[in-house]
């Protein structure tokens, strides 16, 4: 019985991997900022699944409240990103990050 | 069962995951990653915490998602140029990775989590939602009005950053067009036969 039901382990497991598939994106896609900045979702939701499974497999809702609030920052973040780059293709017509030194003094 | 349902579900997120990162085009990777997010949230209810994988649905693919495919899709970008040095970066990248898995494997199997003793998702409440929100409103209220205001702050932020003022458009403006007299509008004029204007 005892491999044959839900353990934390797999939750562990499934988060470790999106967190490792969001870091690859990042640095794989090193021009494309939107995604980039989807890689940075992926990596949030691993943070939440991971989150989420301590809460309850140990039986306290602390984890789920503090979920919500990633979720939260995560919306935040997503739309503020989204809006610099909107303003990015504004100002320069093109999106690649890679030579992204207008701030350099 | 349940187990079965965890692993198709499981390899779902990774197999979509991993398709966010290396599609060629970047509306294709939004809708990978609201697969990915729709799969993730049916990982949370296969747990019992289904409150938040409702949210996940509703934050993640009807807010998030949405967002990238309108940006994806409004800007004019050409895709391929931007997908030129995915070759170069992809050994360095898989060796972070690879590197970085192996960091979370050996911290994972030396660890001891206190996980597994007490499955509940509700704890204290008959459902999820219930045992969250009273907690939620009382517990954490401070956290969930600063959470308010960190959505407020972005919104701002957000319109603050794409609102911009062109002044060679010609816009409707209402409160001159009520205002407007007669006298601005229309002239009298008394025209001789013959002689024009």
């Amino acid at each position: 019985m005892a491999g044959l039901e839900l353990t934390l382990g797999h939750y562990l497991a499934v988060s470790a991997a999106l967190f490792t598939i969001g870091v690859f994106g990042i640095f794989v896609n090193r021009k494309n900022i939107i995604v980039i900045l989807m890689s940075i979702e992926l990596i949030l939701l691993s943070v939440n699944i991971n989150l989420v499974a301590f809460s309850v497999f140990n039986g306290t809702i602390m984890g789920q409240v503090f979920a919500m609030l990633v979720l939260t920052v995560a919306a935040a973040e997503a739309a503020v990103g989204l809006a610099i780059l909107v303003v990015y293709f504004r100002n320069r017509g093109e999106i690649a990050v890679e030579d992204v030194n207008v701030l350099r003094g | 069962m349940a187990l079965i349902a965890f692993y198709i579900l499981s390899t779902v997120v990774v197999l979509s995951a991993l398709f966010v990162v290396a599609a060629r085009n970047p509306v294709h990777s939004v809708l990978w990653l609201i697969l990915a997010f729709f799969t993730s949230a049916g990982l949370l209810v296969l747990i019992g915490a289904e409150f938040l994988a409702m949210l996940l649905v509703v934050v993640y693919v009807g807010a998030v998602a949405v967002l990238f495919l309108f940006v994806v899709m409004m800007l004019d970008i050409d895709f391929v140029a931007l997908k030129q040095g995915f070759q170069n970066y992809l050994v360095v990248g898989a060796l972070v990775a690879l590197a970085l898995l192996a960091e979370i494997g050996i911290v994972a199997a030396a660890a001891t989590f206190g996980g597994g003793q007490s499955f509940d998702p509700s704890p204290g409440a008959p459902t999820n939602a219930e045992a969250l929100s009273r907690v939620l409103y009382t517990d954490y209220l401070l956290l969930f009005q600063m959470s308010g205001i960190v959505l407020l702050v972005a919104m701002m932020g957000a319109i603050v950053l794409t609102l911009r003022s062109r002044p060679n458009v010609k816009r409707q403006d209402i409160a001159q067009q009520t205002g407007r007299k007669r006298k601005d509008a229309v002239e009298l004029k008394d025209v001789r036969p013959g002689q024009g204007i």
